[in-house]
């Protein structure tokens, strides 16, 4: 029976994966900063013998970003926000309560092995799908255990209608769920050669252009689902529970998101342009990738309109400002991709530093702000206490807005510029440039992009020491605010 | 219906599996076994390059290096002809790449050399000055994995058939008669390099990182 009594919701296990999301943040930025400046400064690679060279640190820098923070991000804000959205607590049930920590405890172990094993360079080599099959099989588990308890909750829920960041959860899980699996079929060397061998090497199912097609449905569609997806479903709670209005209109959130559903999965060929995969695929890339612009900015739309006559708060309220930015640099970057999709442009853009320059508006204006914000807005109802500083917060919020901005112009010329070199020919139609020409002339921007990472992380360390001491120093809070959390000057 | 499918999990979870998982069969499935298909006349890789594409993989030299030439002219003029999709049938996983930080590689076995290589990844800038690709001075010193690249051939050659010869077994006994044809294979490649402590070790019946890697970058035509 529903009493009238409030719900003390347990936040436990958001608690832990706010920590872990912070810890990975910095160690992953940290990663990402330092071969940023190995591009500009090549003798960067050998602080660490073998251990710190590019190509060796790159995919440690994606994997801790991806992997550690936003899907720490993604955990923390579905324990938190999941059991409000569906009125039940975690505390209802000592099974979930038990899957929940379990989840916890094996997805650390997993993200320490990932770790060692990458520096180590044990690796399945595929973009983002890097960690061997061992590692694979421990994935799996952790997604599992996230599903159960997603659908244990959701299973005891007393709110019957399932809210939208619910769907975005939901589609998060059977996505990265599915595509995960058929990306990593790989078979393991040493139990097929008899015991030869290392016994985590493994061989992909797929060879070839097929590997290429698998690899990049897994590959976009990563940043669908991980980056894409549950970020949508933070907004969708965080911005009207921060702002106090309610989501501008009901219609447009179904359109979204059943469209960014049905369209998203055939545009990851849009990675393969000239490449040898059939034609009709490469145009089937490209023509959906431009129709995804609609469910895209559908939700984007949703949310600033959301904050329709009440613009005012984004002077007032820090958070809100986080928000509505990143709403913002989510349509930029979702403008931005279809452009590049474009076969003529694609041509020209593929291969060079537009493509990080574009995943970086994504990732750092949209997917981090989203989280950081999140973060901030449970933290006072996670601990009780108010946020430490909102100087501190609107000198984050500047220092890394500035930080987003130089990345991603400087790679638009960098990109631009060696897409131009490699194709520029003299009256006499030979190349006018060796290779080695086209990479001298990036260092200015390399150097400016070195700087955008030195201010995001200083960003970063000014959150995280923001947040540590709103758990452990801010001044304590009587009852749970209402909408926008109290923060001391 | 969408009012009655928030109200009801299970088939909401149903319908967005559904409208998501089409799409992936739609571009994968009906091209797949074409796709398979070896250009006439490509061998299956030795046991050596094998050793050496896990150099590649491990070095991750996919970062900054692609391998795959577009048909654009200003790619067929610096890199040769542009790739098919059957000259990639034994590639497992692919090594294509996404960024060229450096030049492509599909086809440099064509325009370097042996020599070349080891000059250039113990110290890329006295070949290419301006280069900022970092030396690779560990691949001379660290010892290949010769043995679980020859586990990666069985495996291929049992599971997708593969057209290794059938003195590839998945045993022990078969893989130490095989052994003295990669020594071989790698001792051929060290004649040409100059590096002491690789010939030391290849005297020694040990094959260095740099061998390997650079038996494969050799077979990249």
């Amino acid at each position: 029976m529903q009493s009238n009594a409030a719900l003390e919701y347990d936040y436990t296990v958001a608690k832990l994966f706010t920590y872990t999301a912070i810890i990975f943040g910095l160690v992953g930025m940290l990663i990402g900063t330092l071969i940023a400046a190995q591009l500009a400064f090549p003798e960067l690679n050998y602080l660490f013998g073998e251990y710190g060279t590019f190509s060796r640190l790159r995919p440690l820098h994606t994997n801790v970003v991806i992997y550690g923070f936003t899907v720490s991000g993604v955990f923390a804000t579905f324990y938190y926000s999941a059991q409000r959205v569906m009125k039940v607590s975690m505390a209802e049930s000592s099974f979930i309560m038990m899957v929940g920590k379990l989840q916890f405890i094996l997805y650390v172990i997993l993200a320490a092995w990932m770790v060692v094993t990458l520096f180590m360079g044990v690796t399945a080599s595929k973009e983002y799908a890097q960690m061997e099959w061992p590692l694979d099989v421990l994935t799996v588990l952790v997604w599992v255990l996230w599903g159960v308890a997603m659908f244990g909750l959701i299973g005891m829920r007393r709110e019957k209608a399932l809210y939208i960041s619910m769907w975005y959860f939901i589609a998060c899980f059977l996505g990265v769920a599915m595509l995960y699996l058929f990306n990593n079929m790989e078979v393991p060397t040493y139990f097929a050669a008899g015991g030869l061998g290392s016994m985590m090497h493994s061989v992909s199912m797929y060879a070839g252009t097929n590997d290429a097609l698998v690899q990049w449905w897994w590959g976009h569609n990563a940043v669908a689902f991980v980056f894409t997806v549950p970020i949508v479903a933070m907004v969708y709670y965080f911005l009207p529970k921060e702002s106090g209005q309610a989501v501008y209109s009901y219609k447009l959130s179904l359109l979204s998101f059943w469209g960014l559903m049905f369209v998203y999965l055939w545009a990851g060929s849009h990675h393969l342009i000239w490449s040898t995969v059939p034609d009709w695929m490469q145009t089937m890339g490209s023509v959906f990738s431009v129709v995804l612009i609609l469910p895209s900015w559908g939700s984007a739309i949703n949310m600033l309109l959301t904050m329709k006559g009440e613009w005012n708060q984004l002077t007032e309220n820090p958070l809100i400002k986080f928000m509505v930015l990143a709403s913002t640099f989510y349509m930029l970057s979702t403008l931005e991709g279809p452009i590049q999709a474009i076969k003529s442009v694609n041509a020209i853009a593929h291969f060079t530093d537009w493509i990080p320059g574009h995943v970086h508006d994504g990732v750092l204006g949209w997917v981090a702000f989203m989280i950081m914000a999140a973060l901030f807005h449970m933290a006072p109802r996670m601990f009780k206490r108010e946020i430490y500083s909102k100087k501190m917060l609107e000198a984050q919020f500047w220092v890394q807005t500035t930080a987003v901005v130089l990345y991603f112009t400087s790679m638009w010329i960098a990109g631009i510029t060696q897409g131009m070199m490699w194709r520029a020919v003299d009256e006499y139609g030979n190349l006018m440039y060796s290779f080695i020409d086209t990479v001298t002339v990036l260092h200015p921007y390399y150097t400016i992009r070195a700087v955008a990472g030195v201010l995001f992380v200083a960003g970063f360390i000014l959150f995280a020491y923001n947040m540590f001491m709103t758990m452990t120093a801010s001044k304590k809070l009587e009852e749970e605010p209402q909408f926008r959390s109290p923060m001391a000057a | 219906m969408f009012h009655w499918l928030e109200k009801n999990p299970f088939f909401f979870s149903v319908g967005v599996f559904i409208v998501i998982a089409f799409a992936g069969l739609i571009e994968i499935v009906p091209n797949f076994a074409e796709a398979s298909r070896p250009v006439a006349g490509l061998k299956p890789y030795s046991v050596l390059e094998l050793a050496g594409k896990e150099v590649y993989k491990k070095d991750n030299c996919l970062s900054c290096h692609s391998q795959l030439i577009r048909p654009f002219k200003s790619e067929t003029d610096r890199y040769g002809q542009y790739s098919l999709s059957g000259e990639y049938a034994y590639d497992r996983p692919f090594l294509w790449g996404s960024k060229r930080t450096g030049p492509d590689l599909h086809r440099v076995g064509n325009y370097r050399t042996t020599d070349w290589h080891e000059n250039h990844m113990w110290e890329p800038t006295q070949v290419v000055p301006g280069s900022i690709m970092p030396a690779y001075k560990h691949q001379f010193t660290n010892i290949a994995d010769i043995e679980t690249a020859y586990a990666e051939a069985v495996t291929v050659k049992n599971v997708f058939g593969t057209p290794y010869g059938d003195e590839f077994q998945p045993s022990r006994e078969a893989w130490e008669a095989h052994k003295p044809k990669v020594l071989a294979e790698a001792k051929a490649i060290a004649a040409d390099m100059k590096d002491p402590g690789v010939k030391a070790a290849i005297e020694a019946d040990e094959v260095p990182e740099i061998v390997a890697l650079i038996a494969y970058m050799n077979r990249l035509k």
